[in-house]
């Protein structure tokens, strides 16, 4: 049973009036656990929607999608709340990160939701950025954080709620040429050794290079998908 | 249930991004709850000060007047007749059985003398029971005997102001003044009663035996007849059945047909205490109730701010929610940060209020009460606030799409 499997998902945005825009015209699509996806097409392509439903931050106008056997297309907000917090991890372009917040304690915010003790909280924010490499800027905040640091917390976060996928949406396009390869390093250790499944959207085909899988998107569609390792 | 404790830690770090703005947030929650605690202050201190007045007057008292009489067309007030006599005080103990004690009555103004001062008062002629009706003790001296009331002797007891304009700072017991040209023996001297709820100076009075005032110094166109009857019921639940029974038993003294008005009146302090009171506490509570307008003025201050908080970090609800916040989670985040508001705000506002009681105690010389209710009543209501008027910013927070909270700049 594949980890993600998504039948017919089609999403439609209603603008003013009758305008509608049909981001995703039915895709199908399956990934197994510990894959390493890339995901590219052009702006406007439904990437980004893709992967935002494929996140339970958006639900598809149509369509099922299963994630880990569960049928997700059929949860309240509450309930993709819970999946967010316990089967996702979020790495955004933006990095996303609390500011006036240290980094130890960003990393803590999915464990805060998850009622986990204060802590239990600390010992695995610690060893997450550990994980990450960043065990000498526990106490820092945002605004003293490279990008590429910044971004390694961001994971730290997507990291430390044992979630087995994580998402990043462009996760390099704020960072420079050296960071952005330093990052995907980490990401492509993630997978080799902790096995997580990756999904990354991406327009640069030298960052999709370090993925396993691409899939190209357009105007809603898949047009193509292949493994490339 | 989510860990209250970091959530309150996490308000609280918001409200310090924005100290300014979150104290002049405050600010009309601080004004209205110190406005309400110094209004019931003051407001409960009044109170508090009318009834001890009253009630210095004496416990449980009834107080019976003659009626007025009609001379030739002329009316005169109350107590203008002479209706009351020795005998109905008598009959009023010994047949009423909601009555303790009573005291009859007789008083007329009269020059003191002692030596070479002089000094003009009321002086009363009544018998020992007026003394316990009226819980007035003695500071000097020994009170009325049995032989002094029987044997119209020649004794009197002084109120403090007499007492000291006549003898200054000497002992006035054992000396003799004269009233009338009558030489009057000092057996005691009253404690000092201070002012009454009119501005009147109580202790400016003497006392004789009521034999004595009826014998020698106020000689009524009737024996027997006295100026008014003071009588104390046996408690304050029995006031009313004492004036009753008193009624019935006058109008069958005084042989009244069923027609006639009664041609005495009966006063009831306790009716009095009641209405002051209840008027007094009207007055409280209309000042409080001014006051708590500036509350919801501050109120609406907390939700103008919490709805320009939530807005302003749009992107910090976001992303809480991109990692697993959820609805009530957000609600509750906000909440706590308008309670925290108007909470902080309220405690601020206590301690002036209270600062602000105690100044006015001392410029107006008004006694001011800070109870312990209305310290739990501006906490409560400013908690009631915070929640009422946090709520909906914080209801509009949670209903943030995620997506587009994140997206937001």
């Amino acid at each position: 049973m594949p980890l993600i499997k998504v039948v017919d998902i089609r999403k439609i945005y209603k603008m003013d009036g009758s305008l509608e825009i049909n981001a995703l015209n039915g895709v199908s699509a399956a990934i197994e656990k510990g894959e390493f996806v890339a995901i590219m097409g052009p702006s406007g392509s439904g990437k980004s929607t893709f992967m935002h439903i494929l996140g339970c931050l958006d639900i598809p106008t149509s369509g099922q999608y299963f994630l880990d056997g569960e049928n997700v297309s059929e949860l309240k907000k509450n309930q993709l709340a819970d999946i967010r917090n316990k089967k996702i991890g979020f790495v955004f372009q933006g990095f996303n990160l609390l500011s006036r917040t240290s980094a130890i304690e960003n990393v803590e915010l999915p464990m805060f939701y998850a009622k986990i003790s204060i802590k239990e909280r600390r010992e695995k924010a610690l060893q997450a950025l550990k994980t990450v490499g960043l065990e000498n800027r526990v106490n820092n905040y945002p605004n003293q954080l490279s990008g590429g640091q910044q971004q390694r917390v961001a994971i730290a976060r997507a990291l430390v709620n044992n979630a087995p996928i994580i998402m990043a949406d462009e996760p390099t396009g704020n960072l420079d040429t050296k960071s952005s390869h330093e990052l995907m390093e980490l990401f492509v250790k993630l997978n080799n050794e902790i096995g997580l499944t990756i999904i990354l959207v991406t327009h640069e085909s030298d960052i999709a290079g370090y993925s396993k899988r691409i899939i190209r998107f357009l105007d809603g569609l898949i047009i193509n998908d292949e493994k490339t390792k | 249930m989510i860990d209250i404790n970091s959530t309150i830690k996490v308000s609280i770090r918001a409200l310090k991004v924005n100290k300014m703005r979150s104290f002049l947030t405050m600010l009309g929650i601080i004004i209205g709850v110190s406005a309400v605690i110094t209004m019931l202050a003051v407001g409960l201190g009044a109170k508090q000060r009318i009834t001890q007045q009253i009630e210095n007057i004496g416990s449980n008292l009834i107080i019976i007047l003659p009626g007025s009489m009609t001379v030739g067309g002329v009316r005169t007030g109350y107590g203008g007749a002479s209706t009351l006599s020795i005998g109905d005080a008598q009959a009023i103990v010994k047949d009423c059985p909601a009555v303790l004690r009573d005291a009859p009555m007789l008083s007329g103004s009269e020059q003191l003398v002692y030596r070479n001062q002089n000094w003009s008062t009321n002086v009363q002629g009544t018998t020992s029971s007026y003394f316990k009706i009226r819980e007035w003790t003695l500071a000097e001296g020994r009170g009325f005997t049995q032989q002094d009331m029987q044997g119209a002797t020649n004794v009197c007891i002084l109120g403090q102001t007499v007492a000291t304009n006549l003898f200054g700072s000497t002992d006035p017991t054992g000396k003799t003044i004269t009233i009338k040209n009558i030489p009057f023996l000092i057996i005691g001297v009253l404690i000092s009663k201070g002012q009454s709820l009119m501005g009147q100076d109580q202790d400016d009075v003497a006392f004789v035996p009521l034999s004595t005032g009826q014998q020698k110094l106020f000689g009524t166109t009737f024996p027997g007849m006295v100026r008014n009857i003071m009588v104390q019921a046996k408690n304050s639940t029995d006031i009313n059945f004492a004036q009753q029974q008193i009624e019935a038993l006058l109008r069958q003294r005084h042989h009244l047909l069923p027609k006639q008005n009664d041609d005495f009146f009966i006063r009831n302090l306790t009716e009095i205490l009641t209405a002051v009171q209840q008027s007094s506490s009207i007055m409280t509570l209309l000042l409080a109730a001014i006051a708590s307008i500036s509350l919801i003025v501050g109120g609406i201050g907390i939700m103008n701010i919490m709805l320009v908080s939530v807005t302003e970090r749009t992107r910090e609800i976001g992303i809480r929610m991109a990692v697993g916040a959820k609805t009530p989670d957000i609600r509750l985040q906000f909440l706590i940060e308008a309670v925290l508001l108007s909470l902080i705000g309220s405690i601020i506002g206590i301690i002036i209020g209270s600062i602000g009681s105690k100044i006015v105690s001392v410029i107006a010389g008004w006694p001011t009460i800070i109870s312990f209710y209305s310290i739990i009543i501006a906490l409560g209501f400013s908690v009631f606030v915070g929640v009422f008027f946090g709520y909906y910013p914080a209801y509009k927070a949670s209903l943030l799409d995620p997506i587009e909270a994140l997206r937001y700049e």
